[in-house]
C-alpha cells in the first residue's frame, strides 16, 4: 500500500483550553479514497475538516499532506478544494467567473481557463450555464457548479462540508450519484463530512464515526453497519433495539424479563452487565421464525405501514418498545395478536455495559 | 379581501397625508415658485392686459401709459407696491426706484400721461422699460431659472450669458459639487476601514464601537460646528497644537477655509457613511472568503476580488447618503465657512431672508435637487449590476 495522502497524528482542538472538541486525533486518508466524517452535530466532524482545509488551527499535533507538514501553512497555499454547505458561490460573478476564478488566481492562459471552464460545466452536466448568475439556478445546479468550482483547478483532495444539507431528498440522492460518479472518474481523494448516516452508508469508501471529539469506528461501511464496535456507532448508523442484560456463560445472557438469549461468543465474563444491540430488520417472524434458538411469542403493539416495508412495535423482553421491521409481504400481522419472534444467534451484538 | 384593502388603505392614509402634506406640497410648491411670475399681474392688471397685447415694436397706446400711473399709484396707497417694484428691480437695478418715483408723482401726472411720465423719467419713453414690464407679466417665467444659470434675456428675448462681472452662480454649483464629492470621497475612505474593522471585531467590542461611530448624533449639528469654531479658532487647540509640534510658527488663519468646511462636513456625516457600509458587510457571509482562500486567492486577492465588490452596495449607499446630505448641509459651511466661499444653500438662505427674492431661491432649490437626482441616478448607473447581484437571495 502507498503512503497515505493526508495524516492527522495526535491533532487537538480547544476553544477554551479545557473542553476539546477534536481529542488525540489520528487519522489517515489513502490516495483516492472516498472518506466519510460521520457524526451528530458538536462531535468535532466539521472542526476535523477545517483543521485540514486550514480555517481552523489545531491546538496541538501535527497534520501531513503528502508527507508533508501542512498545519502551519495558510488555507490559499494548501491548494485543497473545498465544498461548503451554502454553496458559497460569489455572487457578483457568473458561474463561467466562478469556476474561472481559482484558474485565474493561478494565472493560467485565458484559451486554458475558457477551455476548462467548458469541460468542467459539462462535467457536472450544467453545459450553456456559464453566462448566468448563481443567483437564477436551483439549490441543486448551484451546488454542482461549487463542486466543479472546488475540483476546477486539480486539487489532490477536495473536502466537502455537508454539501447536501440544503436540498431535499430526491435531490440529495441524485446528487450522491453524481458525486460518486465524479469521484470514480476523477479519481481524486475525497473526504465528506455528514450527520446523515445513510448518505454515510451510501457514498463512502470508509466511515470515521465520531462522538465528542473521538473516532469511535473506522471503517467500510459494511463493518460499522454490521460490526458496530461500541454502543454509539450501533445506535447512530441505523435503529437497533437496546437490551439490558446479564452475562451467564460465553454465549448465553439473562435479560430483565428472566427470559434467556442465545448471542455468538463473546468474551464478556460471567455474571457481568452487558447492552445488547438488535437490528429491527434481522428479527424473524411467524414461520421464518421457527426452529431459531431465541424463540419466543409477543404481543403486536403498532404496525406502521411504510410502503417498501413495515414497521412492527412488539411487547418483548419486558418492553413495549421492541421494533421489527418486516420487508413487505402479504400476510402483516395486526395489532393486538400473537405473533412467533425470532432472534437469530448472529444479529445479537453484546457490548459491556458502562 | 377588498374590505381589508379599504381598511389598510384607511390605516396608511394619515401617514400617507402627512407625506403629502409635509414633503409633497412644499417641495412642489416651491418648484414652482422657481418659474411662478404673478407680481406685476397682481398689482398692475389693467396694465398687463394692455402690454399683453401690445406688439412691442414702438411705445405702448396711451392706455398703457395712464393705466401704469393709476395702478402704481393704487398700489402705493395700498402698501403693495413692495412686491413688484422688487420683482422689476430684479429685472435690472434700477426699476425699484422709477417704479416708486412714479407712484409717489400721483396726481401730478396728467392726460396725455405719455407725455407726463416720459416728462418724469425719461426710462418711460424707452421700448426696453416697456418690454420687461410686458415680460414680467406672467404668469410664468425663466428668467429665475436661467439667472441661477447665470443666464439672461437679452432685449431681443434670446437667452445669453450674464456679464462676467455679474457671473456667480455657475461658479457657487461647481464649487458646490466639488466641495460635496470631495467630502463624499473622503467620507467613504475614512469610513471604508473603520466599517471594516467593526464588522471584524468580536461580539462585545463591535456594538461598543457602533455606539462609539453614533454618540456624536446625541448632539445637534450645530453644537458640533461651534465646536470646530471653537477649535479652529486663531487662539484655538488646533493652533496651538500645530505650533506645539512645530508645523507652524505662527497662529494660521483655518476659519473661514475651504479646509474648515471640509473638517466639519466630514465629521458631521461620517456615520451616515459607516453604518450603511457595516450593515451591508455585517450581513456578508465570511464563507465567501474561506471559499476564495480554498481556491488559492490570497489576502490581498481575497479583499480586492471578492470583499470589495460584494461590499461595494454598501459604498454606493453610504456615498450617496453623504453627497445628498452635504450638497443640502446648510449650519456647518456657513458657520466655519469663508464669506466668499459659500455653498449653494447659503445663497437659498440668502435670497429668503436677506432678499426675500423666494423665485431665486426656489429657482437654486430646483437645480439643486436635480443635481443630487442626477449623481443618485449616476451612481445607480455605475454600480446597478453590482447593487443586484449583492442582494443575495
Amino acid at each position: 500500500m502507498t503512503a497515505p495522502l493526508v495524516r492527522f497524528r495526535d491533532v487537538t482542538k480547544t476553544y477554551d483550553g479545557h473542553t476539546q472538541v477534536v481529542a488525540a486525533l489520528n487519522l489517515d486518508v489513502q490516495r483516492g479514497e472516498f472518506l466519510t466524517l460521520l457524526g451528530p452535530s458538536g462531535s468535532g466532524k466539521t472542526t476535523t475538516l477545517m483543521m485540514l482545509a486550514g480555517f481552523e488551527d489545531p491546538s496541538s499535533g501535527r497534520i501531513e499532506l503528502d508527507g508533508a507538514r501542512i498545519d502551519t501553512v495558510p488555507p490559499h497555499r494548501r491548494g485543497i478544494g473545498v465544498v461548503f454547505q451554502n454553496y458559497a458561490l460569489f455572487p457578483h460573478m457568473t458561474v463561467a467567473e466562478n469556476l474561472a476564478f481559482p484558474l485565474s488566481i493561478r494565472r493560467m492562459p485565458r484559451a486554458e481557463i475558457a477551455s476548462r471552464t467548458q469541460r468542467a460545466l459539462e462535467m457536472v452536466r450544467l453545459p450553456g450555464f456559464g453566462d448566468r448568475r448563481p443567483q437564477q439556478l436551483s439549490g441543486g445546479q448551484q451546488q454542482r457548479v461549487a463542486l466543479a468550482r472546488a475540483l476546477i483547478f486539480e486539487p489532490k483532495l477536495v473536502l466537502l462540508d455537508e454539501p447536501l444539507g440544503a436540498l431535499d431528498k430526491q435531490l440529495r440522492e441524485e446528487l450522491q450519484t453524481e458525486i460518486r460518479r465524479i469521484h470514480a472518474q476523477l479519481g481524486v481523494t475525497m473526504v465528506y463530512v455528514t450527520h446523515d448516516q445513510a448518505e454515510a452508508l451510501t457514498l463512502s469508501d470508509r466511515i470515521a464515526v465520531f462522538n465528542e471529539g473521538r473516532i469511535q469506528q473506522l471503517g467500510t461501511a459494511e463493518a460499522v453497519y454490521e460490526h458496530p464496535a461500541n454502543p454509539f456507532v450501533a445506535g447512530f448508523i441505523g435503529e437497533n433495539n437496546r437490551l439490558a442484560a446479564r452475562v451467564l456463560d460465553a454465549t448465553r445472557l439473562r435479560l430483565g424479563d428472566g427470559s434467556v438469549l442465545t448471542a455468538t461468543p463473546h468474551d464478556l465474563p460471567a455474571g457481568a452487565a452487558a447492552l445488547l444491540s438488535i437490528r429491527p430488520e434481522r428479527v424473524a417472524l411467524g414461520a421464518a421464525a421457527q426452529g431459531m434458538t431465541n424463540a419466543a411469542t409477543a404481543r403486536v403493539e403498532e404496525v406502521v405501514y411504510l410502503g417498501d416495508h413495515s414497521r412492527l412495535r412488539l411487547a418483548h423482553a419486558g418492553r413495549t418498545d421492541f421494533i421489527v421491521k418486516l420487508p413487505r409481504q402479504d400476510a402483516v400481522p395486526q395489532p393486538g395478536t400473537m405473533v412467533e419472534l425470532g432472534i437469530p444467534e448472529a444479529a445479537v451484538t453484546v457490548f459491556p455495559a458502562d | 379581501m377588498r374590505r381589508t384593502n379599504w381598511l389598510a388603505a384607511l390605516l396608511i392614509a394619515p401617514l400617507l397625508l402627512l407625506i403629502i402634506g409635509s414633503f409633497l406640497m412644499p417641495v412642489g410648491l416651491t418648484l414652482f415658485r422657481a418659474v411662478a411670475d404673478r407680481e406685476v399681474a397682481a398689482a398692475l392688471p389693467d396694465t398687463s392686459t394692455i402690454l399683453a397685447a401690445w406688439d412691442g415694436q414702438r411705445l405702448p397706446p396711451e392706455a398703457a401709459f395712464a393705466a401704469v400711473a393709476r395702478e402704481l399709484a393704487a398700489a402705493l396707497e395700498e402698501r403693495r407696491i413692495g412686491d413688484v417694484a422688487q420683482r422689476m428691480n430684479f429685472e435690472r437695478t434700477g426699476l425699484r426706484t422709477l417704479l416708486l418715483r412714479t407712484a409717489r408723482a400721483g396726481d401730478r401726472l396728467q392726460a396725455p400721461y405719455v407725455a407726463s411720465l416720459v416728462a418724469l423719467d425719461a426710462r418711460w419713453g424707452e421700448s426696453e422699460t416697456w418690454l420687461m414690464l410686458q415680460r414680467a407679466g406672467g404668469p410664468t417665467t425663466s428668467l429665475y431659472l436661467l439667472r441661477a444659470m447665470d443666464l439672461t434675456r437679452g432685449p431681443d428675448g434670446a437667452v445669453m450669458q450674464v456679464p462676467d462681472d455679474e457671473k456667480l452662480f455657475q461658479t457657487l454649483f461647481i464649487r458646490t459639487l466639488w466641495v460635496s464629492l470631495l467630502v463624499t470621497a473622503i467620507c467613504v475612505l475614512l469610513a471604508y476601514p473603520v466599517a471594516y474593522t467593526i464588522t471584524r471585531l468580536r461580539a462585545p467590542w463591535s456594538s461598543v464601537a457602533l455606539t462609539l461611530v453614533l454618540i456624536p448624533f446625541w448632539s445637534s449639528v450645530l453644537v458640533r460646528t461651534t465646536a470646530w469654531f471653537v477649535l479652529l479658532q486663531r487662539e484655538g487647540p488646533v493652533n496651538d497644537a500645530l505650533i506645539g509640534i512645530g508645523i507652524l510658527e505662527a497662529p494660521a488663519q483655518i476659519l473661514g477655509t475651504r479646509i474648515a468646511v471640509l473638517l466639519a462636513l466630514v465629521h458631521v456625516l461620517l456615520p451616515f457613511a459607516i453604518l450603511p457600509m457595516h450593515s451591508v458587510m455585517t450581513r456578508l457571509d465570511a464563507t465567501y472568503l474561506r471559499a476564495a482562500a480554498s481556491l488559492g486567492a490570497n489576502g490581498v486577492q481575497r479583499f480586492f476580488r471578492v470583499w470589495l465588490p460584494l461590499s461595494l452596495p454598501g459604498v454606493a449607499a453610504g456615498g450617496a447618503m453623504v453627497f445628498l446630505l452635504s450638497v443640502g448641509m446648510y449650519t456647518a459651511p456657513a458657520l466655519v465657512g469663508g464669506d466668499r466661499d459659500q455653498m449653494v444653500t447659503w445663497f437659498i438662505a440668502n435670497f429668503m431672508t436677506r432678499d426675500v427674492n423666494w423665485g431665486m431661491a426656489a429657482a437654486l432649490s430646483a437645480y439643486l435637487l436635480a443635481m443630487s437626482g442626477a449623481v443618485i441616478a449616476l451612481t445607480r448607473i455605475l454600480t446597478g449590476g453590482t447593487i443586484q447581484a449583492g442582494a443575495r437571495a
